[in-house]
């Protein structure tokens, strides 16, 4: 046994907070995909990641299906949800403003919640770790293989997602529409098959997110709405709309919330993530890597 | 929008008066008293965020925390230091109206959807702060043995004497705000809505309109809450957790946020399906408010009270 010092504790917040911050990350990295190409902050965003912990729980765990096929399948299923999401909720509003759009998704996160209540009940689920639970040392710290993965797949999705919008012709007419959806729309670019793909996007990232982060911390029916304001922060601290400030706020943001779990409050764990939140927005609502200038032609 | 008839007031006022008579005689309603007691408790918020949400165009999602702050502050000083409840009752509207001023003047400053996220993140914080600061709030626990109100020996004993006693606040603050729509500031208030830059061109100062309509809905939330915790004499933390100020938003949206109307409208249903119709779903009716909100945002953007305007509509094709 190791002797714990203040330093390797100093360490271990460290690690775990990148860990959830990498959460957050993806979380914000949906919201960014979604407001890009329809100016929506989506408020049920962590109702994805909630759904990829549960629906992934029960292929694997309930149903008995082997990681590596449970693993689309309940990807494949979140994007379902994230499709119907859009269907159901966002494109039949006629008169859409950023208070019906708020109040819709808000909506539709208080269904999301209530059906996996329905299905999955009150309790936490807990997953197998993708590799095991032996845990890797590292300068006094204790690294969970599973920290590793959630990381790796924050990487994976990064790399994908810039491949996506950099070389793919679909990716670029998402870029477009975001840019301008009028002009986009001119040039022969389908706009609502666009926000269709954008909420599938997410869905998917959300859904990656809630199966990776479930063998660290569980997963319950109403752990969305605290996942999707954080993922919030974390998009307001980066700046809205920068996929680059996604990934610093969320790790920024799981850092902080692990510090000052750590060595102030445990109790006020969630309060640390939201009086950020609070900070960025009443002192540079811009945020890190955002510009005021372009948040000033944005229509919502 | 801005006129409101004076015989709908009157009616309805006759309406509340005359109501625990009728629900006496009328079987199977006798305990409808008892709900008007928190359907005036919800009016009183829901018309502060009709005010600031439908009127003013602002919206806030933390309206919980001001609930919350004034059923503490009355059960805190009640209890803890046995001062006079309706002292304590100000003292939680002064408290809450100090800390809407607080949050209020740096957030109102933003807009959409950074205004929504900031009141959810600051009614968390609420939330967690009386769940964590158990010396003073008794923690998830929450607090017991909060004393009824009295006036110079009469008793709020009954559920009937409660109840005009809730009405009577209502009453005045329905009055209250109808004057304040229909004077020069609640003109403000809808340009206001309509274009800040254009309010601001005419001289109207909108960053003070907008942090007292958010005061005076906060002032109204704390009295709400006074109410509630001398009502109760018990309170913990769920009460006044997120999913209550959604709740409130469901209640303004579906009884039409633009029309003071709609608050009061959505109030006495949303009252009446979580304590009375919705039963049969248990705790699934979270699943049903989810759908009203949906299905009124899609089909019935004004709410309820929208739809005389869309059958005159009709009438007129």
């Amino acid at each position: 046994m190791e002797k714990i010092t203040f330093a390797s504790q100093l360490m271990q917040y460290l690690i775990t907070g990148l860990t959830v911050g990498s959460i957050y990350a993806m979380v914000a990295i949906g919201f960014n995909i979604i407001y890009n190409v329809t100016e929506i902050i989506n408020f049920a965003q962590g109702e994805f990641v909630m759904l990829g912990g549960l629906i992934m729980v029960f292929l694997h765990v309930a149903a008995g299906l082997p990681l590596l096929a449970a693993f689309p399948l309940t990807i494949i299923l979140v994007t379902l949800a994230g499709m119907l999401l859009d269907r159901l909720a966002i494109s039949p509003i006629r008169q859409p403003s950023v208070l019906t759009l708020i109040i819709a998704t808000i909506g539709a996160s208080i269904i999301i919640k209530g059906i996996a209540m329905f299905i999955w009940g009150k309790d936490p689920f807990d997953l197998p770790a993708f590799s095991g639970r032996n845990p890797i040392h590292l300068m006094g710290a204790v690294i969970q293989p599973q920290y590793l993965w959630v990381g790796g797949f924050l990487i994976i999705i990064v790399i994908l997602l810039t491949f996506f919008f950099e070389k793919t012709i679909i990716g670029k007419a998402m870029s477009a529409c975001a840019e301008n959806p009028d002009a986009a729309s001119l040039v022969g670019i389908n706009v609502k098959h666009m926000i269709l793909l954008s909420f599938s996007l997410s869905a998917a990232i959300g859904a990656v997110a809630g199966i990776t982060i479930t063998p660290i911390s569980l997963m319950e029916y109403d752990r969305g709405a605290m996942l999707a304001i954080k993922g919030f922060g974390a998009v307001v601290l980066g700046g809205l709309g920068s996929f680059p400030g996604a990934i610093l706020g969320g790790l920024i943001l799981g850092t902080i919330e692990s510090f000052g779990a750590g060595l102030i409050h445990s109790g006020y764990k969630d309060a640390f993530a939201l009086i950020v939140l609070l900070a960025v927005l009443f002192i540079r609502p811009s945020g890190l890597l955002g510009s005021v200038e372009v948040s000033k032609f944005k229509r919502f | 929008m801005l006129r409101i008839g004076k015989l709908p007031i009157t009616f309805f006022a006759l309406f509340i008066i005359v109501f625990p008579w009728i629900a006496r005689v009328i079987p199977g309603i006798g305990h409808y008293p008892d709900l008007l007691i928190f359907a005036g408790i919800y009016c009183l918020m829901t018309m502060g965020l009709s005010l600031l949400l439908g009127y003013t165009g602002q919206i806030s999602l933390g309206q919980a925390a001001f609930y919350g702050i004034g059923a503490y502050v009355s059960a805190i000083l009640t209890t803890t230091y046995g001062l006079n409840p309706w002292l304590c009752m100000i003292i939680g509207m002064i408290v809450a109206a100090i800390v809407a001023i607080m949050v209020g003047v740096p957030a109102l400053k933003l807009r959409g959807h950074y205004l929504a996220m900031a009141t959810l993140a600051f009614g968390i914080i609420v939330f967690i702060i009386f769940n964590e600061e158990v010396e003073w709030t008794g923690g998830p626990d929450g607090m017991s043995g909060i004393p009824g109100l009295s006036v110079f020996g009469f008793n709020f004993d009954t559920t009937e004497k409660y109840y005009y006693l809730v009405w009577f606040f209502v009453y005045a603050a329905f009055i209250f705000t109808i004057n304040v729509i229909q004077s020069r500031s609640g003109r403000a208030l809808r340009a206001i809505h309509a274009s800040e830059a254009a309010s601001n061109a005419m001289g109207i100062d909108v960053s003070r309109f907008k942090i007292m309509v958010f005061v005076y809905s906060a002032i109204l939330a704390s009295l709400a809450g006074s109410l509630y915790a001398h009502r109760l004499n018990f309170i913990n933390p769920t009460t006044f957790d997120l999913f209550f100020s959604i709740k409130l938003l469901i209640m303004i949206a579906l009884g039409g946020m633009h029309d003071i109307w709609g608050a009061i409208i959505g109030a006495f249903l949303i009252t009446f399906l979580s304590f009375e119709w919705l039963h049969f779903f248990g705790e699934f009716e979270v699943i049903v408010y989810g759908v009203i909100l949906l299905l009124i945002i899609i089909f019935l953007p004004h709410g309820l009270a929208g739809i005389p305007h869309i059958v005159k509509g009709w009438l007129r094709r």
